[in-house]
């Protein structure tokens, strides 16, 4: 699964997801409505450089806080493709990959990317290619990549359920 | 092998023989709780997963709490949706009025027991860690996966072990221990991490403030956090529910990712600064600053406890002119003791607005939310910039007494001042 994008790119560290989406729209629930919101406590204007390719470089600890899934499903229907960063928060990152929109961690990568920097994803090869220069993304768990290879969550546990499985199973009846 | 508390929870909840630190596993839930945030992206989500009916509708717990009562219609709609939701799938639903937060009303419900794994739709999940439960915050796909199929992916966390030692001050409490270990570890210190609550100073907390300090693990970036059941878990568990449980904790010999200590003895009252939890002072750093708001209220200090200690604060004295003062207590339970008490009367009383049970203003939803330029001291667990209302006010974080005694003094004050003020 090759992914790429376009950079945008948000520097800071600990970018918390009540800057990311204010808790004054969480009682929105069309996705499309959500995307008007997005990054409003932070800088609206970055809204205007997503486009239908981007790659949304971060620091450290990034989507911090609150579980509010308003933030990746808004960034989804944005048009971000997958983010790298130097490290995520827990809930952000499990709702990211149970949307199957990839994230994944590189220092190195997000040190050498700037605005517009070509990025492109290698999940298998477990590389990001930045302007050309590839670097080495954190191991991503082999179940994580089942997740993002369904597409995420959903697709995942339709296809168990269809089973009617009774007891879910990572890597299910494919093992 | 020794384990750790969380790798025991977890291998109870899982079909596997072994577990260690990294490993994704999926886990079973003993209780899934949902609210009108979560709730209706998780039923959405949950269609399309192709699920009509909940895994065990005894297991579900629903609880409207954030923008409640309805500030608007699209809010009224939410919540129409949760209640509506709710009967069709026979589930458990706290009505406005007769519930409360979410964390507040499972914990007092007893949905809650020492050991049990509690999947919630809200990141202050870990909250349930006060009575030694693995309560873990999910976004609403994640919840829609354990309405359907009753379970999670987890990866197996490494446990920092936090030792508080020797004897809090009069005016320090639980809020301040949290803020402590956060300010010792850092917003992402936690991250991949349980961090279990142990020692002599841990073990004499009230469960109110055990409350407090678990509520606040997520502030840390950790998965959860927990103090293992004892006595006073018992005793509070004791008639309020008839699940089973057992008392567990880590083998002494476990591998702990680190250890930390903290000392009651030397412990002030701390202050988070704007506008961050991690950006913690001791209280003497803090004072004199004007503010214009207090909130006392919220998951983590809206307990009795909490009210208690405002009342001391209060009684027999004024909110300052130039300020408003807002009490929230956590739960219709709470409310109607703290009423009983006449606690709310000498808020009433002292100048004080007090409200209904709400998540209200610590989201910035409704009820109290802060204009550009204003400063707040709260008892809420975020002051992420905007998170109480305009991204141009400020919100500090402190315990109960502290935030009454600023109500007081107009600006943020040493409890101790006040109470030797009368
Ligand atoms: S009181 Fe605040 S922190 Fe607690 S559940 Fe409600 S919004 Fe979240």
């Amino acid at each position: 699964m090759s992914l790429e994008g376009r950079a945008v790119v948000i520097r800071q560290d600990d970018v918390d997801t009540d800057v990311l989406y204010p808790g004054a729209y969480l009682n929105v629930t069309d996705v499309a409505q959500m995307t008007q919101h997005l990054f409003e406590g932070l800088d609206p204007s970055l809204r205007d450089q997503l486009g239908g390719d981007t790659a949304l470089v971060v620091g450290a600890n990034f989507g911090a806080g609150s579980s509010r899934e308003h933030v990746p499903q808004a960034m989804a229907a944005s048009g971000i493709r997958f983010l790298v960063g130097r490290s995520f928060a827990r809930i952000f990152y499990r709702n990211c990959i149970n949307l199957g929109l990839p994230v994944v961690m590189s220092p190195e990568a997000v040190e050498a990317a700037s605005p517009g920097s070509t990025i492109s994803l290698d999940l298998e090869a477990g590389i990001v290619t930045v302007d050309g220069r590839p670097f080495r993304i954190n191991p991503v768990p082999a179940f994580l990549r089942e997740l993002f290879v369904a597409g995420g969550l959903v697709p995942w546990l339709r296809a168990r359920l269809d089973r009617s499985a009774t007891v879910v199973e990572i890597g299910g009846s494919e093992e | 092998m020794p384990h750790t508390l969380a790798e025991k929870i977890l291998l109870a909840h899982t079909d596997e023989d072994e577990v260690a630190p990294g490993d994704i596993v999926m886990v079973r839930c003993d209780v899934v709780m949902t609210n009108d945030i979560s709730g209706p992206m998780a039923f959405r989500a949950m269609e399309q997963m192709g699920a009509t009916k909940v895994f065990d509708p005894a297991k579900v717990v629903v609880v409207p709490d954030h923008f409640v009562p309805a500030k608007d219609t699209r809010s009224a709609e939410l919540q129409k949706l949760l209640r509506d939701w709710s009967a069709a799938q026979g589930v458990a639903y706290y009505e406005q009025g007769r519930g409360g937060i979410e964390h507040t009303v499972l914990v007092e419900e007893g949905w809650v027991v020492p050991g049990s794994v509690i999947a919630g739709g809200d990141s202050h999940t870990c909250t349930y860690g006060a009575l030694g439960a693995f309560g873990t915050g999910l976004g609403s796909t994640d919840i829609a996966a354990c309405l359907a199929s009753g379970t999670f992916w987890q990866a197996v966390p490494g446990t920092i072990l936090v030792e508080f030692t020797g004897e809090k001050g009069r005016f320090v409490t639980g809020k301040d221990l949290i803020l402590a270990v956060i300010a010792e570890i850092g917003v992402a210190g936690g991250t991949n991490m349980a961090l279990e609550f142990v020692g002599d100073g841990a073990e004499a907390l009230s469960i109110d403030e055990r409350l407090a300090v678990a509520n606040m693990a997520v502030e840390a970036g950790s998965e959860t956090g927990f103090f293992p059941a004892d006595a006073t878990v018992a005793a509070y568990l004791d008639g309020r529910t008839e699940r089973p449980w057992t008392a567990e904790r880590s083998d002494p010999d476990a591998d702990f990712a680190a250890t930390v200590r903290i000392d009651l003895d030397a412990l002030p009252p701390l202050v988070a600064l704007p506008h961050s939890p991690g950006n913690v002072v001791p209280l003497a750093e803090a004072v004199g600053r004007k503010v214009d708001q207090v909130y006392i209220g919220n998951c983590s200090n809206g307990t009795m406890t909490d009210l208690r200690q405002a009342a001391e604060m209060l009684r027999g004295r004024k909110i300052h002119p130039r300020v408003r003062a807002i009490i929230v207590p956590a739960s219709q339970r709470v409310y109607r003791e703290a009423l009983a008490e006449g606690l709310l009367d000498l808020f009433v009383e002292a100048g004080a607005m007090v409200s209904t049970p709400t998540c209200g203003a610590c989201f910035g939803g409704s009820g109290g939310v802060l204009a550009p330029g204003e400063n707040a001291i709260t008892t809420t667990n975020r002051n992420f910039r905007g998170r109480m209302g305009s991204s141009e006010a400020g919100v500090h974080l402190a315990n109960a007494w502290v935030a009454a005694a600023a109500a007081v003094a107009g600006e943020i004050v040493d409890p101790a001042e006040i109470a030797g003020a009368t």
